[in-house]
């Protein structure tokens, strides 16, 4: 297969296959679902498909005649509102939250000749072949540095969008999610200094490899375990980031109507809203990735389960096509975990002020972001 | 001059421990991630989601005096009881029973409902028709609640329709049931 295909069906596999399904069904959906449970509600259960009770008790129909409407509304530009920007401004919330999706592994790169063996320092070589990368659609070794640029250009899709509506609302909710999003960037880059330190590669597939040692010759090396602190800083951060509860507050309802996307309709809000689910999923798979050993299986290596450092025959001995699937089974269940657990914590706790928002960001968080960072350079530099 | 008592109130300090939140926190998730796993229980008497699926699985228990949907008691013979009096549709406060009254072919029976047509979606379930009609003629027991339709037409039932919910009634006077009747149409 020419190298354009594989690129395109990685494209494809990756970003429509998964990041677009998990985003709109598990996160549109679930969501809803979610919070009923936890509510002792049952949620969206009503709609029917084509009159019939197929699927009716998990509420797809209503995920499905919910975009049907969002694409049927009418499609409404307010008065004295700047048209280009006004329009161009869901394309640029959005359009990051997918890119940014290049450089995630969700597994090592495939070894053609299907003889692997793990040698000493838990590098696995790929005998009688090549390795070849099927499971990333961009292989680049300062995959994190570009996932945050990525990242990054979403605040000017909020920033655009609420200047572009012509209202108020949009402009404060526009300045808010500006203000947030650029406080815990900070926050979200330094508490990651750490974790690049111990690694010392940007690139996040190598990261995931490091994260495959074992520590004390038992515990899998996972970035959660080295880093524990940086691991609740980034994930307070990346939620924040997302401008979901609770830090809502671009968007928060009581005060704002719904912020920067008050004057939206149509597929653009659709647009909008999706990009934060997006940008959610994406928090969680920079977690997994970063924290929790991305495609590792714990003890799992290319030729099989090694409890111990892998150096000869493996314990349990397992064929290479079956450890691709495990690890990508186990990347993927460790976003999904992440996504759900970003939807409790916002079921669970009640929304901050703006004020304690940016107390929380640059008094707390980025002192512990700093103090983390040199300690963990005392300990890198020592060790 | 009077005095103004003032009520001193104890605020709960918080403790280092509350205050570093990411404890709190924890417990917090703890009590929504237990409350989600309870509701998702596959044994579904287990959960605590109190939400009743109607229109599916019926509302349960109803009490016998209940107000449902109408229905229109019948004589021995099959005939509406009805006679056309015009009481219902006369108390009603929302103006929904429509009454065409017709000449009746025995002559012991003054008239009958040619056209009795209430609106069900103007009724407000007061229940006045019942207590109204002098010869039994209208009931409100049937125990059915008026689900929400797709089509307004739906709504509005006819004589006929109520006619077959309807049941045996021998009242003899207005008001006054005799105790056989009630124990015959249920």
């Amino acid at each position: 297969m020419p190298e354009w295909l594989i690129i395109l069906i990685k494209i494809v596999a990756i970003v429509f296959g998964f990041v677009m399904a998990v985003a709109s069904l598990l996160t549109v959906l679930g969501d809803r679902k979610q919070s009923a449970k936890i509510q002792n509600r049952v949620g969206p259960n009503r709609a029917k498909l084509f009159g019939t009770s197929i699927l009716q008790s998990t509420g797809i129909p209503h995920f499905i005649a919910d975009g049907i409407k969002m694409v049927l509304k009418e499609n409404t530009v307010p008065n004295g509102a700047n048209r280009f920007l006004f329009n161009i401004a869901p394309m640029l919330v959005f359009l990051p939250a997918l890119f940014a999706w290049a450089t995630v592994p969700f597994m090592d790169q495939w070894c053609v000749g299907q003889e692997i063996t793990v040698v000493e320092g838990y590098q696995e070589v790929c005998k009688s072949g090549e390795w070849r990368n099927y499971f990333q659609i961009m292989d680049i070794n300062a995959g994190l540095l570009y996932a945050f640029a990525i990242a990054a250009i979403s605040v000017y899709g909020a920033a655009i969008a609420g200047w572009a509506s012509n209202s108020k609302f949009s402009l404060l909710g526009g300045l808010r999610s500006t203000a947030q999003m650029i406080s815990y960037e900070v926050c979200m880059g330094l508490s990651l200094a750490g974790i690049i330190l111990l690694y010392g590669t940007l690139d996040l597939n190598e990261m995931i490899r490091a994260q495959g040692e074992q520590l004390f010759g038992f515990l899998p090396m996972w970035g959660v375990i080295l880093q524990p602190a940086a691991f609740f800083m980034f994930f307070l951060a990346g939620m924040a980031e997302t401008k979901r509860s609770p830090f809502d507050l671009p968007e928060g309802e009581s005060e704002l109507v719904a912020g920067y996307i008050t004057e939206y309709s149509s597929m653009k809000f659709g647009v909008m809203q999706l990009g934060e689910y997006a940008a959610t999923v994406f928090i969680g798979a920079l977690v997994a990735i970063m924290f929790f050993g991305g495609w590792q299986v714990p003890w799992l290596y290319g030729d099989g389960f090694h409890f111990g450092p892998p150096t000869g025959s493996p314990d349990i001995a397992i064929p290479y096509i079956v450890v691709v699937v495990l690890r990508v089974l186990s990347m993927v269940t460790k976003i999904l975990f992440f996504v759900w657990l970003q939807f409790m914590m916002r079921w669970t706790l009640p929304r901050f002020r703006y004020d304690q928002v940016m107390t929380l960001g640059w008094k707390i968080l980025l002192p512990l972001c700093l103090l983390n960072l040199i300690v963990t350079a005392f300990f890198a530099a020592v060790f | 001059m009077g005095t103004v008592n003032i009520k001193v109130m104890e605020r709960h300090k918080q403790t280092f421990w509350e205050k570093s939140y990411i404890p709190e926190i924890a417990r917090g998730l703890g009590i929504t991630i237990s409350q989600f796993f309870t509701n998702l229980n596959p044994n579904k008497s287990s959960r605590e989601t109190f939400t009743i699926m109607y229109p599916e699985s019926g509302t349960g228990h109803y009490a016998s005096r209940w107000r449902g949907q109408h229905r229109l008691m019948l004589r021995e013979d099959g005939q509406v009881r009805c006679v056309a009096c015009m009481c219902c549709s006369t108390i009603c406060p929302a103006n929904c029973i429509h009454i065409e009254a017709a000449e009746h072919d025995d002559p012991t029976i003054e008239k009958y409902p040619r056209v009795f047509v209430i609106d069900e979606l103007r009724c407000i379930v007061c229940g006045l028709c019942v207590e109204a009609c002098p010869c039994d003629a209208i009931r409100m027991d049937t125990g059915v609640h008026m689900a929400p339709r797709t089509e307004r037409g739906a709504s509005f039932h006819t004589r006929d329709e109520m006619m077959k919910s309807g049941g045996l009634s021998v009242a003899t006077r207005a008001g006054q049931r005799a105790i056989e009747d009630q124990l015959q149409d249920t």
